[in-house]
């Protein structure tokens, strides 16, 4: 099934709150951020798509100047071989503000539990109703999500400059 | 020499105490098992048999109780640093730490960018001698561990601190 097609069932099921960008190598289909899990799910279960494999969630920061994030999942078909890129996209937060919050998918496709984490740890996105939203590379009592534009490493960790100059 | 007849009554090596423990102790390094990165397959080949540091006495222990020398051999992420402080306080002294590779010389490749490496693995335990690279190649290690091998050779651990201190005061006096 090509994407165009897969496009269509979405659309008849969702509305035309589904977009698309189909200008790059490989076209990616938008959803809003609050209906993801719905989406998903309906990707997973729909006998004529059946995404059973998702291989990996990219998280985007696109800066504070334009203080959006984006999610982009990666499914995959094995039995009917077609793939999907879909991509949300949702306001960034602000130093004060709490973290960005997406409705978890570890539910629909357990593999997302450590991909959402990944997210998490690096990038600072909540997702809502994961099992165990802890960081999974980073130690535990790190400050800061290191992938976002505008971090910046903190001065010590346990009596440790972390800086390669510091006074 | 070939003529002598081994009777086993014969022979004596006149040596000090001190030169006779140095000796040991230089020939018979053992460096704690464990590596952290791409030094440490380099570490491995030297102490496989192309190398085989074994002809050194230099064999790997299983536990820092029975190690000599910690070779921190990869990077050293702030994750491990807490590890490897607490591996280094568990080995008996006298303790040695070979810092092998740009990594844990000084952060190597990660020195600006890398928010999770330590920027040199002497920031957080005494490091005797460093080897150079990226990674090393097993006759650098090699290299590393004659040069530690020299620092025992000099060192005096029978010297008696306490007098030789008291000795200094009175000069000073």
């Amino acid at each position: 099934m090509d994407f165009e097609a897969i496009k269509q069932i979405l659309i008849s099921q969702f509305g035309e709150s589904i977009g698309s960008e189909e200008k790059g190598p490989q076209p990616i289909l938008t959803a809003p951020a609050d209906r993801i899990a719905d989406i998903c799910r309906f990707l997973f279960e729909d006998e004529r798509l059946y995404f059973d494999y998702l291989p990996c969630i990219t998280a985007i920061d696109n800066g504070p100047a334009v203080a959006t994030m984006e999610l982009i999942y990666h499914l995959i078909s094995i039995p009917y071989g077609h793939a999907l890129t879909i991509k949300i996209v949702f306001p960034r937060n602000t130093a004060e503000q709490p973290l960005p919050s997406v409705s978890t998918v570890s539910h629909i496709w357990r593999t997302a539990d450590w991909h959402e984490r990944e997210a998490f740890d690096l990038m600072g996105i909540h997702f809502e109703n994961h099992p165990d939203l802890r960081r999974i590379l980073l130690p535990e009592d790190w400050e800061g999500h290191p992938l976002r534009k505008d971090y910046s490493a903190q001065e010590k960790y346990h009596g440790i400059h972390v800086r390669y100059a510091h006074d | 020499m070939s003529e002598r007849i081994k009777t086993g009554d014969g022979g004596i090596i006149l040596t000090n105490a001190e030169d006779l423990m140095n000796w040991a102790r230089l020939s018979s390094l053992w460096p704690m098992g464990f590596g952290l990165a791409c030094c440490a397959i380099e570490m491995m080949a030297t102490y496989a048999s192309h190398y085989d540091l074994e002809r050194f006495g230099i064999m790997p222990r299983p536990s820092p109780r029975q190690s000599d020398v910690m070779i921190v051999a990869g990077t050293v992420t702030f994750k491990m640093a807490d590890r490897i402080r607490r591996l280094y306080e568990q080995m008996p002294e006298p303790r040695y730490v070979i810092s092998m590779g740009s990594c844990s010389n000084c952060g190597g490749p990660y020195w600006e960018h890398g928010y999770h490496v330590v920027k040199g693995v002497d920031r957080i335990i005494p490091v005797d001698v460093y080897v150079p690279g990226c990674p090393p190649r097993p006759e650098a290690l090699i290299g590393g561990f004659m040069k530690l091998q020299e620092k025992i050779r000099g060192e005096h651990p029978l010297a008696p601190e306490l007098f030789l201190e008291m000795e200094q005061k009175a000069e000073a006096v």
